[in-house]
């Protein structure tokens, strides 16, 4: 298992987020999540406008073997979708956290870091998973 | 033998290891209220004995009519190849799979059927089939609403020769998840959709049944850029005998219907008192993910040999559970056997034959039905193997005198359609001869007389 980047927060539903510096947040899946789901076939994404609520599902992530849905961590606004992801839905697999990003959100009233894990919480979450 | 492979030492393991006490705990979060303890009107079990007996005596009771009913389910020859094969022990299965590489003979024979379908609609993808037309409008509906996520109206249009049992089913399944549909208006001298249409509409798809349930045309090129230019997804109903000689879905229009269906029994299934059929579904490669049901796929294995499979499964309710594209899984797989098996034998050519045939059949009746005083043509223009009739009285006591000669002299279409009166849809396929047609007409003029 490779180090987990020192910048990213990360949710129990093995997502991570990346502040930007204009506001926005990047959000994609763990290194973890897509070795569980295998190779990645297909990816469904909201879109660009689409308001987003913590919680609820706003893109599907398919292998061959498994289809996932991808939640929103936090209040906001879709900004931006990764398009290439729909001719190469196997680049979240060779570079989760670089150029597999997934969505980028205009978060409503900010991003509260309580409710998101650090690297070190998450990394121990990974080990108890593995446990 | 039972059917239920775990003994009860199995049973007891299992609860066990979940920590259920007993079996009727793990059915504990349906809510009491919803469940029936007796099925109401549902009679004690039959044995083998009695339930062969009664089944005789109601089959009896259909008799041997000569049926000029189409409206949906049309009588055709059927080689006797087709079931004698189709019924092989190899084959003789109601089931589509879902183990993604087993019975590579039965995935073949889907792929095979998938490839015909493709053919005669011009699409990209077609599934391994619903379980009939009008559930597959429903389908089709909510695949179209799915693709369509721009559009949020949830309002289908369907074309006024749209069959009515189709968008009663449709309103059934899909009716209840905020899809709306409502009909298009009809020119009543041709049946078919008005030359201009109220352009201030957006709704999500729009249906075009070709032929028409009236065995009209319509105007497909026209309705189908119509529906395109205000970002609906355009739905294809067509019977596929006549599209060995009409225009394909995939070419209507400048782009295209996006989805097609239809009833697949003309393709080698017999009427049976009303099932089972199958349906068919194809569409663009851009919708695939979003089409229900079984697709088989052809693929290499290991050893670089062609090979065949289940393919884009994550859509399916056995992996996606709740959020798959449908709860379609296993259906028809026997009469889609059946259905590539009667394609095969007639090949393109023999299709087209029996479309022609029927289509001339139907027009000789026609021409002797409108002979007689009080019989004339419902609707001007061409027509397939179908043609509505408008009576001097009321259709249904003529159908009665008439079935009491041993013929079925088709379908009343005064409760669908009251607007249209008393108005008769007839059809007459390959099967009937020119003496059938004499013996129609002659006792259409003892009843009408």
């Amino acid at each position: 298992m490779s180090e987990l980047p020192g910048d990213l927060l990360f949710t129990s539903e093995h997502e991570w987020l990346r502040r930007e510096d204009d506001g926005n947040v990047t959000i994609g899946i763990t290194d973890h999540a897509q070795a569980a789901l295998g190779d990645l076939v297909y990816v469904e994404l909201p879109e660009v406008g689409q308001d987003v609520e913590s919680g609820g599902d706003m893109a599907v992530v398919e292998s061959v073997k498994a289809a996932s849905d991808v939640y929103a961590p936090i209040d906001g606004t879709v900004t931006a979708v990764n398009e290439e992801l729909a001719d190469d839905p196997e680049k979240i697999n060779a570079d989760p956290y670089g150029e597999g990003w997934i969505l980028r959100i205009q978060p409503a009233d900010g991003v509260d870091e309580g409710a998101l894990m650090s690297p070190v919480d998450y990394q121990a979450l990974l080990d108890e998973e593995e446990a | 033998m039972p059917f239920i492979p775990h003994t009860e030492d199995d049973t007891r393991d299992m609860l066990e290891t979940i920590g259920a006490p007993d079996l009727d705990t793990l059915f504990d979060e349906i809510p009491a209220n919803l469940i029936i303890d007796t099925l109401q009107g549902v009679p004690e079990g039959l044995n083998e004995m009695q339930i062969t007996r009664l089944m005789r005596e109601r089959a009896a009771k259909d008799g041997a009519p000569l049926c000029f009913i189409g409206a949906g389910a049309y009588e055709h020859h059927i080689p006797q190849a087709v079931w004698d094969i189709a019924t092989r022990g190899e084959y003789y299965s109601a089931y589509t799979p879902y183990q993604a590489e087993a019975s590579q003979g039965t995935l073949q024979t889907i792929y095979e059927y998938q490839t015909m379908i493709t053919e005669l609609t011009s699409l990209d993808v077609s599934n391994a089939s619903l379980y009939d037309g009008a559930s597959a409008l429903a389908e089709a509906a909510l695949m179209a609403v799915r693709a369509n996520r721009k559009n949020k109206s949830g309002r289908i249009l369907l074309a006024p020769g749209v069959n009515p049992t189709y968008e009663k089913v449709a309103v059934a399944i899909a009716g209840s998840q905020n899809i709306s549909f409502d009909r298009l208006p009809m020119d009543n001298t041709t049946g078919n959709a008005p030359a201009s249409l109220d352009d201030n509409q957006s709704p999500v798809a729009v249906v075009v049944q070709q032929p028409s349930f009236f065995g009209t045309f319509e105007d497909v090129d026209r309705l189908t850029d119509w529906a395109h230019e205000r970002g609906a997804l355009v739905i294809a109903i067509a019977n596929p005998t006549a599209l060995a000689l009409l225009k394909a879905p995939g070419h209507w229009g400048s782009e295209g219907a996006d989805i097609a269906i239809g009833e697949g029994q003309p393709l080698g299934v017999p009427l049976s008192s009303g099932g089972p059929y199958f349906g068919y579904m194809t569409c663009k490669q851009k919708q695939v993910r979003q089409m229900p049901g079984r697709i088989v796929g052809r693929t290499t294995d290991l050893d670089g040999e062609p090979g065949f499979t289940l393919t884009l499964q994550a859509r399916e309710q056995h992996i996606r559970r709740s959020k798959a594209t449908s709860n379609i899984c296993t259906n028809q797989g026997l009469m889609v056997t059946a259905a590539t098996i009667y394609m095969a034998l007639l090949g393109f050519d023999g299709l087209r034959k029996v479309a022609l045939r029927s289509q001339q059949t139907t027009a000789n009746l026609v021409a002797g039905l409108t002979g007689i005083k009080g019989v004339d043509r419902l609707f001007d223009g061409p027509h397939f193997h179908e043609v509505g009739l408008r009576l001097d009285r009321p259709v249904g006591p003529v159908l009665e005198a008439l079935a009491k000669q041993g013929i079925l002299g088709g379908y009343d279409l005064s409760a669908d359609y009251p607007e249209l009166g008393n108005a008769l849809l007839v059809c007459a396929t390959e099967t009937k001869t020119s003496a059938d047609i004499d013996a129609y007409v002659a006792a259409c003029i003892e009843v009408l007389q």
